[in-house]
């Protein structure tokens, strides 16, 4: 289907960078800032109780015209600690 | 008679604030409304020549604002409806000659006179804007179905919203459906998704537009004019009616058979 009709049409692509765009212009937070900002959170918290640092996710999700920081943190179980 | 102020802004110039303000003004006007436009654009007035009375300007906005003249010395009276008025922009001066707090002085000057006032304000987001907005009852956001466009839209969305002049409705303009069809323009849905604000009219793509600037004749008084249908609309919106909106966009059944948007 593809030699039908070229690559993808360019209004989706057109969105998927506003999206992004909008997110950047709305909290004025850049993705190399948000990488720092996902390390400080995994020093802190690991100060506290053991995480999986590789697991953890940190996304700005919308809400409207909303912006809501969502971080995703696993906590390491204390079983598998145990076996270690 | 207490007017309601509106003001058409956009960030980004040339998405049709100005077609969009002559029109809207001509179409409350035919309904018996009452209505005086004001061009925000200092510098670089547009709105007199949109309208077709650039040859009857003798005093402008800042002679108003600097007292060199009565604020109905400086109202031009439309052509065709009698209850339509223009205060143009002064053309040799700049933005610096207005505040924000005169436009909200002149424009309670004129509350009592007229049933609308509506403000055709300059491109960005600077002293022009702020003094568009500071008046405005109700501010309504204009964009074209364009990357550039609808990123200036939700900045100045931001800023309203910020200022406390929200929430804004938004007007998508120059909406051309067979490009949306092909999947090579935004659709209104994508717009909307992006700047999670409410609609007040959606305006299709009219080589319409550009020939009735050029005769000085706002095109909403061509009934078979689709542009012009739809800003229409908008001030049949603006007074509250319940209209609905111009289906262009819907993708056909290929489109739809082979899972595409």
């Amino acid at each position: 289907m593809a030699f039908l009709f070229g690559s993808k049409r360019s209004a989706g692509r057109a969105k998927e960078r506003l999206q992004l765009v909008l997110i950047h212009d709305r909290t004025d937070l850049t993705p190399a800032e948000l990488d720092s900002l996902k390390d400080d959170l995994i020093e802190t918290i690991s100060r506290h109780v053991e995480i999986e640092p590789d697991a953890v996710s940190i996304n700005i999700a919308q809400d409207g015209r909303e912006q809501r920081l969502v971080a995703d943190i696993p906590l390491r179980s204390a079983t598998r600690r145990r076996m270690r | 008679m207490t007017a309601k102020v509106v003001t058409v802004t956009s960030g980004k110039g040339g998405v049709g604030k100005t077609t969009a303000v002559a029109n809207i003004a001509v179409a409350l006007a035919a309904r018996g409304q009452k209505v005086t436009c004001i061009d925000g654009d200092i510098g670089l007035r547009n709105l007199d020549v949109v309208m077709g009375l650039e040859n009857r300007i003798v005093y402008d906005l800042v002679d108003v604002i600097e007292g060199r003249c009565r604020l109905r010395q400086a109202m031009i009276r439309d052509k065709r409806l009698p209850e339509l008025f223009l205060i143009p922009a002064a053309q040799t001066r700049d933005k610096t000659a207005v505040s924000p707090s005169d436009m909200v002085r002149l424009c309670d000057e004129l509350r009592p006179e007229v049933d609308w006032i509506l403000v055709d304000s300059p491109a960005g987001i600077e002293r022009g804007f702020k003094n568009s907005v500071a008046p405005a009852d109700r501010v309504l956001v204009m964009t074209n179905p364009e990357v550039s466009a609808v990123r200036d839209a939700d900045r100045v969305i931001g800023l309203l919203e910020a200022d406390g002049k929200g929430p804004a409705a938004l007007i998508i303009n120059r909406l051309d459906p067979v490009m949306v069809r092909r999947g090579d323009m935004l659709s209104v849905d994508d717009v909307l998704d992006l700047l999670a604000i409410d609609l007040i009219g959606i305006v299709p793509e009219d080589e319409g537009v550009i020939v009735a600037a050029n005769r000085g004749q706002p095109l909403t008084l061509d009934a078979r004019n689709k542009a012009g249908l739809a800003f229409q609309n908008i001030a049949r919106r603006l007074l509250g009616e319940q209209v609905p909106l111009l289906e262009f966009d819907s993708p056909n059944v290929l489109q739809r058979l082979l899972g595409r948007k």
